[in-house]
């Protein structure tokens, strides 16, 4: 609750005029009636004043407070978006600024398709909550208690029934959502299964036809749609309750009141004009309730969305810059140095990812790296540029524990091409303008021809302009990893590190590429994890990697002498040209 | 450099939010939703009315309950005017005349039939003075009143649970006639239609078809018995304040009107703003790990505070547009109320009106305005769901794959496959394959190698007709490919893709996708012809281990070794390896090679591959260039030719 104050007191003024409005309605909701039973009683045959003016006084007065509660709902609304507009505003930003702060390791923990459902639907939820609160959190408790009190000074006697039918719907309809709620809970898992079997079948599209198994798909998608109806109906049959629940009891006090009020009448206790009043009051005070029964409904939702907001505000960053003892430094050689480095994702898991991590790469050198999947290859480098700590050991960059550089100068000296990366909506050139937003044209085309991708850049009608399609659907595989080289090369950084990144580059291009660094970045000390032996075989230094350890480092002859499973790889790549 | 928010708001808005996902409660997120005006709207219904029609009986009952329902709520409340009038009466026996004659009409048939139902009853003996005669009268109108309310209730349940009932069938229906139709269409549908737009279909869509039948319906009858009900008791109450009532009629509709184009206006600009922000946040938190490599989040930030500024402003124009609906029709209502009093308090001192009557006129007054927000409101969820239901309709139109020919075969296949000039293209204005001619024998290895776009895959596509051919000819067996039953077709051609697919569900169900009848002997053989047995055994429970979401607790190479286990499992004679080890390192590709040897031996094999190695003991590679066969040979001829072929394997291995 605490938390969420922060985003309340700046448009505090909106949360308490909003309110304050909606009481003005309120009180016209319960002048009304009041207003209706002075109506009748001047015009009774009678006993009344039977004075027409005082009629058109009492209907001038009940138009005015019409007029007045048009105003006091129209406030209402204004105050009310106001306040929950400018409150999720500031919720999302905040959501937003703090997954920009946060490590991999919180995205990690996050899944991204969660984090975008949290920022997007659980925000809306909750601005419609702080809506719907403000415009209704006082209104509907608001009329219940005016009518209440309004009922209790017109006849005490009769407002006793009350005090039994009210708690007597509150408590029913509990129960009923309560009965409901688990069942609703169980629908929305058939709801996920059915989506999920969608979404497999039409991305698996291409198996299914090719298997022939139309038919399988088909009885899989009914059994899920029959669930999901089986479940609907359990649910939903449980919440057309509510209505039928709440008229009952709505009715049931009706007749009531006329059977008790009707003898006050006769009695001579209770002028008769007082009875349609009070029945009106009761009309009142019973949908009302309804109202505070949906006000409980949505918040139950807005509470789970709001919850899951909360788990990204409070997320702590798994790593910051606060305690960095050169928040000055930046990366000017591009040495790199691991000492007896260790590290694991999870730290309750027992396997290490890496154990035991001792290296040196001099400023310029190219380093291959090497190994068989799950080896450690990319954990080994996520470390460089502080994208993950390592648990043990410390990893050090020009002599510097890469904790005592600021963030954003240590990343700017280092580019990384993700090994699952990623080009964002806009031109080419704004694409590779990432590496370096200042960049001139001829820096970017320079860096484009290293990465050997001004050549279909140049192919395409709009050149440097071509607009890539959400994130590049309307480019090959290689070529996107050749913008995204082109990008990190515009960074002109210190330390290169390319995460397999010309899987689907061919080779030939590959090759071409690879020189291209060695003679455009001789100053850059470049890592390159690869599949294929001949991406590094040129390198000045090969590490192997093997289950989380370093199995062996030196040039390639060196290696295929005395490294096993160096030489095993080699073998599984060349032994059909020795056949041949 | 952070963009403008003119840059990005062109930028991100060119893709509307589509919420494929269903997020949150049944009806689907809060936020965007497709709406949109149907087109057809006749057709639609009529179409839409054939799933419900089947529920005739239970829809009959429904309707009659609706009726009974709205009736019922109106007549209970008119009941309240006669029992106030004679109490009126009981307390002041000398006004009894006025009262009496001021009652309306309908008042008057109230009051008679509850006379008449107290003189059938044996209450009636106890009836004496005239207060207890009162007394009587009351018993017997809330006896009425009980009744007509217990119908109201039950009729109103009965009509909630059958219309649910109905629903969920129809919705049922419609999800199983649409998903059948999915397995119908063509290749082509699923490569031009984004998968969350099909999502869309089953979700938003067709939620807001239930959402339609569950309630709108409903609304809509009671709504117009309301109406027409209330206007007439109005009119046999009083005359004059009917009159006062019908002049706000047009004020109602004017104002109305005016409020909902304003707000939908500003509702749609709002769904712009949304679609921007979300298209933003969707693509940057995706890519938040290349943010965070390039040091970008400063501009992220400032990017997305453009766009969340944005939709502030917009989004208090929509909220408030959209809030201020409720307050100005109600409480012009109560404007209406106040003025219908007013006359009515000077009727009853000159005219002499009853009380009764203009208690129970001035509810109805108020009430008047009610049905007509409610449809007013209703249509628009009824127009969602027609336009929804439109673009359901529109997948179960598309066209679906060619049927079968007139007496298409199932002919067992030897495995001998012939291209014969084969020109193709997805888009008739670009041409991916040209003049393609190939034959494969059976039991032959044919390998295509060249670079992305070259129009490898195209020929597969081609080969188990997921495409089918134009121009030129191919034929298994001597007959062309259309001369066989689709299904017996693809049948006999196994295929690994490039993607990995996987199922939820076990490894052993997975393996055994292509062959449903498969042994586990024979899975577990098939496994190990991919080499895959080992890392199985290694899962926490073995072949009965449970994969989710395609296999994500699988590396991408695992989940290759699974995929080429799915189609050794099959005896197909023609088999497809596109890619089929990309992401396998080349150790693990060894071991597979054996197997892999042992599963190509008896079957005419297509690969296509990026590492040379893979492809160097074929009986025939084809080097494809910009669609065209630019080389052909085994791999010593082609290194012979010096041509194209040479440089890329040159390219691989310079080892000595």
């Amino acid at each position: 609750m605490k938390r969420w104050l922060k985003y309340v007191l700046p448009y505090k003024k909106y949360f308490i005029l909003g309110p304050i409005c909606m009481l003005v309605e309120v009180l016209g909701e319960i002048v009304m009636p009041r207003l209706l039973a002075l109506a009748l009683e001047n015009g009774d045959p009678d006993t009344g004043a039977r004075s027409v003016g005082l009629a058109v006084l009492l209907g001038v007065g009940m138009v005015l407070a019409a007029l007045l509660m048009m105003a006091g709902g129209i406030g209402g609304a204004y105050f009310g978006a106001k306040a929950s507009v400018n409150f999720a505003t500031d919720v999302r930003r905040d959501a937003y600024n703090g997954i920009q702060k946060f490590a991999f390791a919180n995205i990690d923990r996050f899944s991204s398709g969660s984090l975008v459902t949290r920022l997007t639907n659980d925000v809306t939820q909750i601005q419609n909550f702080v809506n719907m609160l403000l415009r209704m959190a006082l209104r509907a408790p608001g009329i219940m208690i005016g009518a209440l009190i309004m009922a209790i000074l017109l006849n005490p006697s009769l407002s006793a029934i009350l005090a039994v039918t009210v708690p007597l719907t509150i408590l029913s309809v509990l129960g009923v959502i309560a009965l409901g709620f688990p069942r609703f809970a169980r629908m929305q898992t058939k709801i996920d299964a059915l989506n999920s079997t969608v979404r497999e079948n039409v991305t698996n599209v291409r198996v299914v036809k090719s298997f022939v198994r139309e038919d399988h798909e088909t009885e899989k998608f009914r059994t899920a749609n029959e669930n999901l109806k089986t479940a609907g109906l359990g649910a939903m049959k449980i919440m057309i309750l509510l209505s039928p629940v709440m008229n009952i009891l709505m009715y049931a006090t009706i007749l009531i009141i006329i059977w008790s009020g009707h003898k006050e009448v006769l009695n001579g206790d209770m002028p008769y004009w007082d009875l349609s009043a009070f029945i009106a009051y009761v009309n009142q005070i019973l949908h009302s309730l309804m109202g505070v029964t949906m006000l409980f409904m949505v918040s139950s939702r807005a509470m789970a969305a709001g919850k899951r907001i909360c788990e990204v505000l409070d997320e702590k960053p798994d790593l910051s810059d606060l305690t960095a003892a050169y928040p000055e430094k930046t990366v000017t050689e591009g040495r790199i140095e691991m000492k007896n480095v260790s590290f694991r994702y999870f730290k309750n898991s027992e396997e290490e990812v890496l154990s035991g991590i001792d290296l040196v790469i001099e400023p310029g050198e190219t380093v291959g790296i090497i190994g068989s999947t799950g080896s450690g290859k990319t954990t080994l480098v996520s470390l460089i540029p502080r994208l993950y700590d390592a648990d043990g050991g410390e990893v050090l960059i020009d002599g510097v524990n890469v904790k005592d550089y600021s963030l954003s100068h240590l990343r700017d000296g280092i580019s990384m091409v993700l090994q699952k990366n990623l080009l964002f909506s806009g031109s080419i050139a704004d694409n590779l303008r990432w590496g370096n937003e200042n960049a001139t044209d001829e820096e970017i085309s320079e860096a484009a021809v290293r990465a050997e991708a001004d050549t279909f850049i140049t192919s395409f009608p709009d050149g440097y302009d071509t607009v890539l399609e959400k994130g590049g659907l309307n480019i090959s595989g290689g070529q996107k990893q050749r913008l995204c080289i082109a990008r990190a090369l515009l960074k002109k950084p210190k330390i290169l590190i390319l995460d397999d990144s010309t899987s689907a580059v061919d080779t030939a291009t590959e090759r071409r590429i690879r020189s291209a660094l060695k003679d455009g970045l001789s100053d850059c000390t470049k890592l390159i994890i690869a599949q294929r032996i001949s991406s590094v075989m040129e390198a000045d230094k090969i590490i192997v990697m093997e289950n989380g350890r370093i199995s062996g480092v030196g040039r390639h002859e060196e290696l295929l002498a005395n490294n096993r499973d160096y030489r095993e790889i080699y073998q599984s790549q060349t032994e059909d040209r020795k056949e041949a | 450099m952070a963009r403008t928010l003119e840059e990005l708001r062109k930028r991100y808005n060119s893709a509307p939010a589509q919420t494929g996902r269903r997020m949150h409660g049944p009806r689907g997120p809060m936020g965007p939703r497709q709406s949109g005006k149907p087109k057809n709207v006749g057709k639609t219904v009529k179409r839409m009315m054939s799933y419900v029609g089947r529920y005739k009986f239970r829809l009959a009952v429904v309707l009659l309950c609706m009726l009974l329902t709205a009736v019922t709520s109106l007549v209970g409340s008119y009941l309240l005017a006669p029992i106030i009038d004679r109490l009126a009466i009981a307390v002041l026996p000398e006004t009894a005349e006025s009262i009496r004659a001021g009652m309306s009409a309908a008042g008057k048939v109230a009051d008679s039939v509850i006379e008449a139902f107290m003189n059938t009853s044996l209450i009636a003996s106890l009836t004496g003075s005239v207060a207890a005669e009162a007394t009587v009268y009351v018993i017997s109108a809330l006896i009425i009143l009980g009744t007509v309310y217990l119908v109201s209730v039950v009729g109103s349940w009965l009509q909630g649970r059958l219309m649910l009932s109905v629903s969920q069938h129809a919705v049922e229906n419609i999800r199983n006639d649409l998903f059948e139709k999915l397995q119908k269409l063509p290749i082509r549908y699923f490569d031009s239609h984004p998968t969350g737009e099909i999502m869309s279909r089953f979700t938003n869509d067709v939620d807001n078809i239930d959402t339609m039948l569950n309630s709108s319906l409903t609304s809509i009858v009671s709504g117009v018995v309301t109406l027409v009900g209330t206007f007439v008791f109005m009119l046999t109450t009083n005359i004059w304040l009917t009159l006062v009532t019908v002049v706000f009629i047009p004020i109602f509709l004017k104002l109305g009107g005016l409020i909902a184009r304003n707000s939908s206006k500003y509702y749609s600009s709002q769904q712009a703003a949304i679609g921007a922000l979300n298209g933003y946040i969707e693509e940057t938190v995706s890519g938040q790990k290349v943010i965070k490599v390039f040091n970008h989040e400063q501009d992220a930030e400032e990017e997305f505070g453009a766009l969340n500024e944005d939709l502030r402003d917009k989004q208090f124009n929509a909220q408030f547009w959209g809030g201020i609906m409720g307050p100005i029709m109600g409480n012009t209502s109560q404007v209406s109320y106040g003025i219908t009093v007013g006359v009515g308090g000077v009727l009853m001192v000159t005219a002499g009106l009853t009380p009764g009557a203009l208690t129970v006129f001035a509810t109805y007054a108020r009430n008047f305005a009610m049905p007509i927000n409610m449809i007013s409101n209703t249509m628009s969820t009824v127009f969602a769901a027609l336009a929804g239901a439109e673009r359901v309709f529109a997948v179960m139109d598309a066209d679906p794959e060619s049927p079968d020919t007139e007496g298409a075969l199932e002919l067992p296949i030897v495995g001998e496959v012939v291209l014969k000039d084969v020109t193709f293209g997805y888009v008739p204005e670009k041409t991916v394959l040209k003049n393609i001619s190939l034959t494969a024998e059976p039991g032959k290895k044919i390998a295509f190698v060249g670079s992305t776009g070259a129009g490898k895959t195209t020929v597969t596509n081609l080969l188990n007709r997921f495409y089918d051919v134009e121009q030129g000819e191919i034929t298994i067996d001597g007959r062309p490919l259309t001369a066989y039953k689709r299904d017996h077709l693809r049948r006999n051609i196994a295929m690994v893709l490039q993607d990995t697919h996987l199922f939820t569900g076990s490894v052993r169900e997975n393996i055994r996708y292509g062959r449903p009848d498969a042994t586990d002997d024979e899975v577990i053989a098939a496994a190990k012809t991919a080499s895959a047995h080992s890392f199985i055994m290694r899962l926490e429970n073995g072949y009965d281990t449970v994969l989710e979401g395609d296999g994500a607790n699988l590396s991408q190479g695992q989940r290759q070794l699974l995929n080429i286990a799915r189609a050794a499992l099959s005896k197909a004679p023609i088999l497809v390896l596109d890619e089929a080890t990309s992401s396998v390192d080349t150790r693990t590709e060894r071991h597979i090679e054996h197997g892999m040897d042992r599963l190509m031996n008896d079957r005419t094999t297509f690969v296509i591959a990026h590492r040379l190695s893979t492809v160097r003991n074929s009986d025939q590679i084809l080097v494809l260039e910009k669609g065209e066969i630019i080389e052909r040979g085994t791999h010593d001829e082609l290194l012979a030719m010096k041509g194209r072929y040479y440089e890329l394997y040159t390219g691989v291995v310079e080892l000595s």
